[in-house]
């Protein structure tokens, strides 16, 4: 087991403009479970095969322990990866799979089959050993999967979308047991997903990439409630966090109309030039005395907790935010409802990056 | 009767009448091959006269064109001749084509269209037009005459036909999986010996029936740089013709003896193939 480091690794695509991931700095310690999130396109799978040494790397080095793998073959690593399509060799037998990698190794057969039979105790997978890859379910495949890796001990665990191909209910019981097999090994792991949900359940900490750049790697509490810029507060947390574009006049900020008071943090904010305000879902509060007017466009009854759609008139354009109330919820689509701020308002300047985080009040 | 019921019957008229077709364009095709085998079991005045199936069969042609005289070509070292060229071309091409193709199709080399582009357009040339340097090229090396210089020559003649094949089969293997494999510890030849030829076995036997068959069935070369030894089996079925009396019984039989292989070959290869084609489906 060894900690992980990436220092200013950078690729190209032969033909693109920009590279798929620029200067990537990221130290992952021993044992953690760091997950890469970001849309499609933001360079997360092409960090996770440059760590697997599937793709070359253009500049800067990454190193496993000590040691810089940079320009190191990917059999050379000491590396085990878990492929979305699970990669499963057609020809030979659950067991099989799970030992090729130990007879590369020349690994003895008896403390092969030792090996692959712990993994499969501890996967459920004892009574398919025998089987193909064919004869199994989604579900099983994807634990073969897993098996393959872990008979290995390897120093770290690649996983690049393992989860994406089962149906919803096997995933989220299946993110769980992943987490915990985790930790139960504690082998450093390096997890890809566009799943920001999975992301925030899963990981230690989450690191979240755009266009081939890092924006935030933090605690998902953290990029929950100190998001570093707009962007990851828009892709974190679902419903999205309401991002409201402001232009202040008179040096002042409106929110439809009704001053934004920043309080202490006001001395951190140019009220000079364009802002976004971003506030979650929960901290906008539905009433009858709220400073805001809004009415209703649709909403969604999740049992536990509703979110409501709404519109609002702001600087002469109709904008949508939601809000997160208890269930039930006594309004109707078209309803006139009156908003009031509850909770943490982040501010982001021109360039998208954080500038304040406070208790704003709207008047 | 409703809708549905209708459409459903309908469907079945349409699938009769199309299998009805599909049996009489099989029977027009097939019909010089049946007229063939029973000019076969013939003697030579009832093959010359009318065609009629009022004969009494026998197998005496068959005798007759595998009994070894002196001097003569003899069935069985022709068959042998053919059977040793055939097969050694053919493995020797599946040896070379086979690194040729996964270095076309995994990770395609710089200029991979330009290399695939090359070994298809050696075939352009006529053979005629080839067949003076070639046979100069035999004599000078002594190879006139040897099972040789068909093996040298019938490998250079398949091989660009199993790159292209191969590189479309080895481009169905999942690419996933020569990443796993190399992640789990195998060498380049040890990808290609353990994921790749295994995933696509069906569709290297394919290429490799092909090859053999088209070895089998080579005339042109054979006649021109073979003609006094080391010959095969199509130059023994033209033995047979005869500039006095008839020989249409005899040579019908020769024709099928020399065509049992290839049709053995052929439906193999048809099976292999079309798994071959649908492997990409399995996954």
């Amino acid at each position: 087991m060894a900690s992980v480091t990436y220092h200013k690794a950078t690729r190209f695509y032969p033909g693109t403009e920009r590279p798929a991931v620029a200067e990537f700095d990221l130290e992952i310690p021993d044992g953690e479970l760091l997950v890469l999130v970001g849309p499609s396109g933001s360079g997360k799978s092409t960090a996770l095969r440059m760590l697997a040494g599937l793709e070359p790397l253009d500049g800067g080095q990454i190193k496993i322990g000590d040691r810089d793998v940079s320009n190191v073959r990917p059999r050379d690593r000491d590396i085990a990866m878990v492929f979305q399509n699970y990669a499963l060799y057609p020809q030979l037998t659950v067991a099989q799979n799970m030992g090729f990698a130990l007879k590369q190794q020349k690994v003895p057969k008896e403390e092969r089959r030792k090996r692959v039979e712990e993994a499969a105790r501890i996967l459920d997978l004892t009574p398919y050993l025998d089987r193909k890859p064919k004869n199994l379910s989604g579900g099983q495949r994807q634990r073969v999967a897993m098996g393959r890796a872990i008979v290995r001990s390897p120093q770290v665990f690649l996983m690049d979308e393992p989860l994406s191909n089962l149906d919803a209910k096997l995933r989220v019981q299946t993110r769980t047991e992943l987490a915990e097999l985790q930790e139960r090994l504690g082998v450093t792991t390096v997890y890809v997903t566009h799943d920001q949900v999975e992301a925030m359940t899963m990981g230690h900490r989450v690191a979240v990439l755009k266009d081939g750049i890092l924006q935030q790697c933090d605690t998902p509490q953290n990029l929950y409630h100190h998001p570093a810029n707009a962007f990851v507060a828009g892709f974190i947390g679902s419903p999205a966090m309401n991002l409201v574009p402001i232009t202040p006049a008179d040096g002042a900020a409106r929110l439809g109309g009704h001053r934004l008071g920043f309080g202490d943090a006001e001395g951190d904010i140019d009220l000079g030039a364009a802002l976004t305000v971003g506030f979650r879902p929960e901290a906008a509060r539905l009433g009858d005395d709220g400073p805001l007017e809004a009415r209703i466009r649709t909403i969604e009854d999740l049992g536990s907790e509703v979110f409501v759609h709404l519109v609002v008139a702001h600087e002469g354009d109709d904008i949508q935010i939601v809000a997160k109330t208890a269930s039930p919820f006594g309004g109707r689509n078209g309803d006139n409802v009156r908003v009031s701020l509850g909770g943490p308002v982040h501010v982001f300047g021109a360039d998208g990056e954080r500038v304040a985080s406070t208790n704003a009040t709207l008047a | 009767m409703s809708a549905n019921e209708r459409a459903v019957g309908e469907g079945v008229w349409t699938d009769r009448i199309l299998g009805l077709v599909a049996w009489l364009v099989g029977f027009i095709y097939f019909f010089p091959i049946l007229w063939l085998i029973i000019n076969s079991t013939k003697d030579e005045v009832t093959a010359n006269a009318t065609p009629t199936l009022d004969y009494s069969p026998s197998l005496d042609r068959y005798r007759e064109v595998t009994e070894t005289s002196v001097g003569l070509l003899g069935a069985g070292e022709a068959f042998t001749n053919s059977a040793i060229t055939s097969v050694v071309s053919t493995l020797i091409v599946l040896l070379l084509a086979i690194p040729a193709a996964y270095a076309l199709a995994i990770y395609p080399v710089k200029k991979w269209r330009d290399a695939l582009f090359f070994f298809i357009s050696t075939k352009f040339l006529p053979l005629v037009a080839s067949i003076l340097p070639l046979w100069i090229l035999a004599r000078q090396f002594d190879l006139l005459n040897t099972r040789l210089v068909l093996i040298i020559l019938y490998t250079a003649m398949n091989l660009p036909l199993a790159v292209w094949m191969l590189r479309s089969f080895f481009q169905e293997v999942p690419r996933e999986l020569v990443e796993a494999a190399e992640i789990d510890g195998t060498s380049l030849i040890g990808v290609l010996r353990s994921v790749v030829i295994p995933i696509a076995a069906p569709g290297i036997a394919a290429t490799g029936l092909l090859c053999l068959i088209f070895a089998w069935n080579e005339y042109f070369f054979a006649v021109q740089l073979n003609a006094a030894d080391a010959q095969t089996v199509p130059i023994w079925v033209t033995t047979n013709i005869s500039t006095r009396g008839n020989f249409i019984a005899k040579l019908s039989a020769a024709s099928v003896l020399a065509s049992i292989p290839v049709v053995i070959a052929g439906w193999v290869a048809q099976k292999r193939m079309i798994r071959g084609l649908a492997m990409g489906a399995i996954k």
